[in-house]
């Protein structure tokens, strides 16, 4: 088991009067090389409880265990959690500061005490999952590319530390769709290739639909639904009262029902959706 | 860590110290400054030290709160404390090689760590219960009449508006790019002084860009609103002083008056 949570709670400012409650009482757990979508609006605790999977924040109670290491008690070793847990934070690519790409990537590895052979191998492994040709960005200034790159960058400065879990906090926020598109499919890639265990981060149910097997929903600070897409998207009113709603294809699904089409529980996304509609009307001509 | 640091922060409660007139409050901590450097011995700070702990006491902020702010200022007392102990001239107790500890040496050292912690502790009261904008108003109205000599006394306070509202902000970014640098295996708080400072590039570089960004969009932002400064711009609240503010003038009088006579007559 990757990531089992405990009865965790945190408070925000304790004893002002900023004092606010982002978590409480979070009990979950992550397998091994899960697909993992973790949903909920702005303020529902999510960004909160994705920094304690790798120790920025001790939790105010409860605990969290990582591959069976306890990390909310005192004499953790932080360095090692993070070689195993890689965090990427929203608009990551703020965090760039090297005067060369090759550099940026390589402060991770290098924090982690990797000799240059060792560096070098791990930024070429890393820019290949961003698919940034080694060549030809190496020397350049992260600062001189676009939003984008910029982005693909900061996740690779993650991704050469070679975490067996990464977290990704809203990887698409600000991006064109067709970047959109590039990052959630390497995201794809690094999970089914690599067999790296993906917590990704979303309010955009499109998005979670495409790729986590197990999806986690968040509201005010609770655990407001887990479960498979499908257990999670038959609950569509419950999604809509705590205004997430469901993917776009879904309505479609539900109007059709509403019209007396029998369609079975599984289809949840596009593609079946397609071949539903394609087997209906006959097959293609 | 980084949200222990509470200066220039409003603490949003309802007090009477709240409810004054920011130009009271701030020609009060002007005065109180002032007070500070007149004193001369030990025991002419006890007025000042009632006059801090009763506007403590009154404005609803916990002292705890307030001894965190001087939790960041921690090593300028320190510092402060260590040159005066070791470079006043006068009757030597102790000496280490070069280094004398002086009887004065002592005395002045605690009588401007006190002085210091009274300056900072009554001055931090300002913006702990005034808000950005009402401090703002508070100064440019107290900085108007300079206007005739043709101080920018509109931009003077909007400029500080906009630094004061710009500290929460920023610390929030720093938390946030140390916290991402920390998952990548940054170290912040290890190591000789040397790696410590080439610990903060990786902060301090997406710290500037950040500000600098920020910056131009506030400028767009504003400009996109027709921003045209100090000339003819009305409010929708309007200054007005109070009973509570005379009261707050004579008590503050009161405390000035001590604090000279005390030093003319003892």
């Amino acid at each position: 088991m990757a990531i089992v949570v405990e009865n965790l709670t945190y408070v925000y400012d304790e004893g002002t009067p900023f004092q606010t409650t982002a978590l409480e009482e979070i009990n979950l757990s992550i397998e091994k090389g899960e697909f993992i979508g973790l949903i909920g609006h702005t303020g529902s605790g999510k960004s909160t409880l994705i920094q304690h999977f790798n120790g920025l924040i001790k939790p105010s109670s409860g605990r969290i265990i990582i591959n069976g290491l306890d990390i909310s008690g005192e004499k953790v070793k932080l360095s090692e959690l993070r070689k195993k847990v890689g965090l990427v934070f929203q608009y990551p690519e703020y965090q760039l500061f090297e005067e060369t790409v090759y550099k940026d990537i390589a402060f991770g590895p290098s924090n982690l005490g990797a000799d240059d052979e060792e560096i070098e191998r791990r930024v070429k492994y890393a820019m290949d999952l961003v698919n940034l040709d080694f060549e030809t960005y190496k020397e350049k200034s992260p600062f001189e590319l676009s939003g984008g790159q910029k982005r693909r960058v900061a996740i690779a400065g993650v991704l050469a530390m070679e975490p067996e879990v990464i977290i990704l906090d809203e990887p698409t926020a600000g991006l064109d769709p067709r970047g959109r598109d590039e990052i959630l499919r390497q995201i794809k890639r690094l999970h089914d290739e690599h067999q790296v265990t993906v917590i990704l981060v979303s309010h955009s149910m499109e998005d979670i639909s495409r790729l986590a097997n197990r999806i986690i929903v968040m509201h005010q600070g609770r655990i407001e639904l887990v479960g498979s897409k499908e257990e999670v998207f038959s609950h569509g009113d419950r999604l809509e009262a705590i205004g997430l709603g469901l993917p776009q294809i879904l309505y479609l699904v539900k109007a059709l029902r509403e019209k007396g089409m029998d369609i079975d529980q599984g289809v949840i996304n596009f593609d079946g959706v397609e071949r539903m509609l394609i087997d209906r009307l006959g097959g293609l001509r | 860590m980084i949200r222990d640091i509470t200066i220039g922060q409003y603490y949003p409660v309802d007090s009477p110290i709240h409810r004054l007139d920011p130009r009271v409050k701030i020609l009060a901590s002007m005065l109180f400054i002032i007070s500070l450097f007149v004193v001369r011995d030990f025991y002419q700070y006890l007025p000042a030290l009632f006059f801090v702990a009763l506007t403590v006491k009154v404005s609803g902020v916990p002292i705890s709160y307030i001894l965190k702010g001087l939790k960041p200022i921690m090593i300028i007392l320190i510092f402060a404390f260590v040159i005066n102990i070791f470079l006043t001239q006068g009757e030597v107790i102790y000496a280490l090689g070069p280094l004398h500890v002086t009887k004065e040496g002592i005395y002045q050292a605690f009588f401007m760590m006190l002085r210091l912690i009274l300056l900072i502790t009554g001055t931090s009261l300002l913006t702990l219960t005034t808000s950005p904008i009402l401090l703002t108003d508070g100064l440019e109205s107290l900085l108007s009449p300079l206007k005739k000599i043709g101080l920018p006394a509109h931009e003077l306070s909007m400029m500080m508006t906009i630094a004061l509202r710009f500290i929460p902000t920023l610390l929030q970014e720093t938390d946030k790019i140390m916290k991402a640098q920390m998952a990548r295996g940054a170290d912040f708080e290890s190591g000789n002084l040397i790696n410590r400072a080439k610990s903060l590039i990786p902060l301090l570089v997406p710290l500037f860009i950040s500000a600098f960004r920020r910056a131009d969009e506030l400028a767009m932002a504003m400009e996109a609103r027709c921003y045209r400064g100090g000339e003819n711009r009305t409010r929708l609240k309007v200054l007005k002083y109070t009973r509570g503010d005379v009261l707050a003038g004579l008590f503050l009088m009161g405390y000035i008056g001590l604090i000279v006579g005390a030093r003319i007559y003892l």
